[in-house]
């Protein structure tokens, strides 16, 4: 049996759902242009302390939020799936666990490709500036990251099994992301202590490093220490949600 | 087809300090082309009992060969070996019909071709085929049962769990699936292990009962054979009128030696003795005149077994 074969029913399986939900799809679609059209006004009032145009700065940042935060809710159409009887049914099929998890994970990417493209488009719009080769590059790191924590939302599903359990948690993680990585403003502009406990986020380091490669810097330690961190989540999240999905319920 | 040995789960309860022994022991056998029932209240042990047999679940303690597969050495030849069908549903309600049994065919190895060639076939077969492009939350419950045990034979398997199949369905929808369940061992000769709490249901179609309570497997046989382990028959004798009550009790009481129960105009009493001994109570009956409106000998039914069989474990 086709491993490539079953990712791609997965995959195919949830563009589908998406296209049936037009609401859905447009509500998707319409998040980043309300934070680029709502809250890039507010940072254009602090462009001197910030050093640059908002919008440079807030593209990224907005970026790995949604790659981070909007891809670990994908657990939640798991869990739907789950009381719905929809995956025991795919689970008492031979296809590969895998390609259960990555069919899934492709198609969230897909998506979060498609969120990005309009917001960096947007973005050009509205004055940001950024280099075409590092543009490529940091959206490509921020893909990669949304497919380690989609494998992350995933696989907290597959462990909590539980949708009001899974929304603490994944509320627990978003908020420090959110409030401590400086993906809305950069955490320079924040008091020394504020910078020492933001440092310890891994998050915050890809922040500073999908910044840095939108600005063409792309050989600078930035890039290369947010590469290695999202590599290192990425492996981390797989390796985990791919056992989520294999282990038999206990 | 199935051989469970010593099955066992027990489940850590996070809230309560013991853990949950959901299936305690069970070992049962079930033979090509049966249609086995799997019978219990709420919590009994069913779904778990099918969950480790389908896979799902990964049993505590004990083994099973599962359509001549191992369980826990060669849980994906299981899976490839059967069709499953859970109480919750298995299809998804963004999908159309067709694209459910496609989808599934090809999750089961079929090519794209041959998944839409078998889709069609069984589509035809569970009169969904003017239903091929519905999308599947505008079916009706009914439709949608149909089109889950379709999905489990997309893959044309031999051995096929079905876990409470007619729940929340009205009695038309209901009839109709038991039609269908009875052709997949009649018509496709294949083997069916069942679970459900509707004794009505274990009963009609099942050849072998399986009683399962607080995890436990407390009876195998034919529904027969269960209904038997409860005792002997009910006889009722319906009064002519009130005044004719005390001596038909006196009557009754003295040639059965049991102690008859009063309801109405109804006296009815355990009666063991079969037609030859129902001849001369009526004679008794006769002879002192008293005046009767009717006369029932009824065999205990699948629900005073089951109720008797499930209080008996749960006073034990």
């Amino acid at each position: 049996m086709s491993v490539a074969r079953s990712t791609a029913v997965m995959f195919r399986r949830q563009l589908r759902g998406t296209l049936r939900k037009r609401v859905y799809l447009a509500v998707g679609l319409a998040q980043p242009v309300l934070y680029l059209a709502l809250f890039g006004p507010l940072l254009g009032a602090f462009v001197e302390q910030l050093g640059a145009n908002p919008y440079t700065l807030l593209v990224p940042g907005l970026l790995v939020q949604q790659a981070v935060i909007g891809s670990l809710f994908v657990g939640f159409g798991l869990l739907r799936d789950m009381q719905a009887g929809v995956l025991d049914a795919q689970r008492v099929t031979p296809a590969s666990r895998w390609a259960l998890l990555t069919g899934r994970t492709l198609y969230n990417v897909l998506d979060a490709a498609v969120q990005g493209l309009i917001l960096v488009a947007l973005g050009f719009a509205l004055g940001m500036r950024a280099d075409g080769l590092g543009t490529v590059v940091g959206f490509l790191l921020v893909l990669l990251l949304t497919a380690a924590f989609c494998a992350a939302g995933y696989g907290l599903a597959m462990t909590l099994k539980n949708q009001q359990t899974f929304g603490v948690l994944v509320n627990a993680i978003s908020l420090p992301v959110l409030l401590l990585s400086g993906v809305l403003i950069p955490m320079s502009v924040a008091p020394g202590w504020l910078q020492a406990v933001s440092s310890v986020l891994p998050t915050t380091h890809i922040v500073t490093g999908v910044r840095a490669a939108f600005t063409g810097d792309i050989t600078s330690t930035a890039v290369l220490a947010g590469l290695l961190w999202t590599v290192g989540i990425t492996i981390a999240a797989f390796s985990y949600g791919g056992r989520a999905f294999a282990r038999a319920n206990q | 087809m199935i051989r469970a040995s010593h099955l066992r789960k027990v489940y850590k309860n996070r809230s309560r300090s013991s853990p949950v022994v959901a299936v305690d022991d069970v070992s049962f056998e079930v033979a090509a082309g049966e249609i086995v029932g799997l019978l219990g209240p709420n919590g009994a042990g069913k779904t778990t009992t099918m969950q480790m047999l389908t896979t799902l679940t990964r049993p505590t303690s004990g083994t099973a060969q599962v359509s001549g597969y191992d369980l826990a050495t060669q849980a994906r030849h299981v899976r490839g070996a059967i069709g499953y069908v859970s109480q919750r549903g298995s299809a998804s309600e963004d999908s159309t019909v067709g694209e459910e049994l496609v989808d599934y065919g090809m999750l089961h190895g079929l090519s794209p071709t041959d998944a839409l060639a078998r889709g069609r076939t069984l589509a035809e077969r569970y009169r969904l085929d003017d239903l091929w492009d519905r999308v599947v939350v505008t079916l009706s419950g009914g439709q949608r049962r149909r089109l889950d045990i379709a999905m489990s034979l997309v893959h044309s398997p031999r051995l096929v769990f079905l876990d409470e199949p007619t729940v929340g369905l009205d009695p038309g929808s209901r009839a109709s699936l038991w039609t269908h369940v009875r052709e997949l061992r009649d018509t496709a000769g294949l083997t069916v292990l069942l679970s459900t709490h509707y004794l009505d249901e274990a009963d009609a179609l099942c050849d072998r009962l399986l009683v399962i309570s607080g995890g436990r497997l407390i009876a195998d046989g034919p529904p027969a054979q269960i209904k038997r382990m409860m005792g002997p028959d009910t006889l009722t004798i319906t009064a002519a009128s009130e005044t004719e009550l005390p001596d038909l009790l006196t009557v009754l009481t003295e040639a059965t030696g049991e102690k008859p129960e009063v309801s109405g105009l109804d006296v009815s009493v355990r009666f063991a003795g079969g037609t030859g001994a129902l001849a001369t109570v009526l004679a008794r009956i006769d002879a002192a005149s008293l005046a009767t409106e009717s006369v029932e000998l009824r065999p205990p039914t699948l629900d005073e077994a089951f109720l008797a069989l499930t209080s008996k474990e749960v006073t034990a």
